[in-house]
């Protein structure tokens, strides 16, 4: 199931996925041959990973006449910062603030 | 948030749990509008050529003014886009979005906003960049739980 955050975690969990995110948050639209150009890979193990970024919903493909590139989409990751990341950061903040009063209750 | 760098192309792609229908209506509709596109107010008539309005909450201001270029409901829907919310963005030409909606297996359906022809207007593209992940992640919540994202 594309939707499971499960796929976006894994995809992110790998340094060569996380750069080829961040060379399509320079310059997006990128095809096959551009984001290979930098890393010392073969072309097959480039493709393996935008694969999964594929399947995770991180870069998605369009067709320019011959040409397929690769865009980045940011949509997971949001969701998963409203999802989780909000969440905690919340209960963090709170804690806090119980400890603030707990603190100067007994001072 | 940091903004992307501007992008003369820009894709946002979502899965939500809901179906084609649902999911035109929760970008066509006003009623739906306010509760995830920053409390904006859509107004069209969706036909081809008919003008396409983004009113601030209480109308107190205009923020995005087009045009409909293509509308097939419930799969595609094609505008052009000018932000009136800045005056920088104001005054760059007009730019498109196309909202693709399709049917996945499971219930699911398939939500791609592409947001083109920003060659000319870089502020439009970086204010939209971090915008359009907070509204598509808001649709989804709202479609599935019925409730907008907090905060």
């Amino acid at each position: 199931m594309k939707t499971d955050d499960d796929l976006v975690f894994r995809a992110l969990a790998d340094p060569t996925r996380r750069h080829l995110l961040d060379r399509l948050y320079e310059r997006d639209g990128r095809t096959l041959t551009e984001l290979e150009s930098d890393l010392e890979m073969t072309r097959f193990g480039v493709m393996k990973h935008l694969r999964l970024l594929e399947e995770a919903g991180l870069v998605v493909t369009r067709r320019d006449g011959r040409q397929k590139l690769h865009y980045l989409n940011p949509v997971p990751i949001r969701l998963i910062h409203d999802r989780w990341i909000d969440k905690y950061r919340e209960r963090q903040v709170s804690a806090l603030a119980d400890l603030k009063s707990e603190l100067e209750e007994t001072a | 948030m940091t903004t992307m760098t501007e992008q003369a192309t820009q894709v946002y792609s979502v899965f939500i749990r809901a179906t084609p229908e649902q999911v035109w209506d929760a970008i066509t509709k006003p009623e739906f509008t306010t509760r995830y596109f920053y409390g904006s107010e859509l107004e069209s008539t969706f036909e081809p050529g008919a003008s396409y309005k983004q009113w601030a909450p209480e109308r107190e201001k205009l923020w995005v003014e087009g045009e409909v270029v293509e509308s097939d409901e419930p799969r595609r829907l094609t505008h052009t886009w000018r932000s009136l919310f800045d005056e920088d963005s104001s005054a760059e030409p007009p730019s498109r979005v196309t909202w693709e909606i399709e049917p996945q297996d499971g219930g699911v359906t398939k939500l791609t906003v592409v947001h083109d022809q920003l060659e000319a207007s870089p502020k439009t593209a970086a204010s939209v960049a971090g915008g359009w992940s907070y509204v598509l992640s808001g649709l989804k919540t709202l479609l599935e739980t019925g409730k907008p994202l907090q905060g």
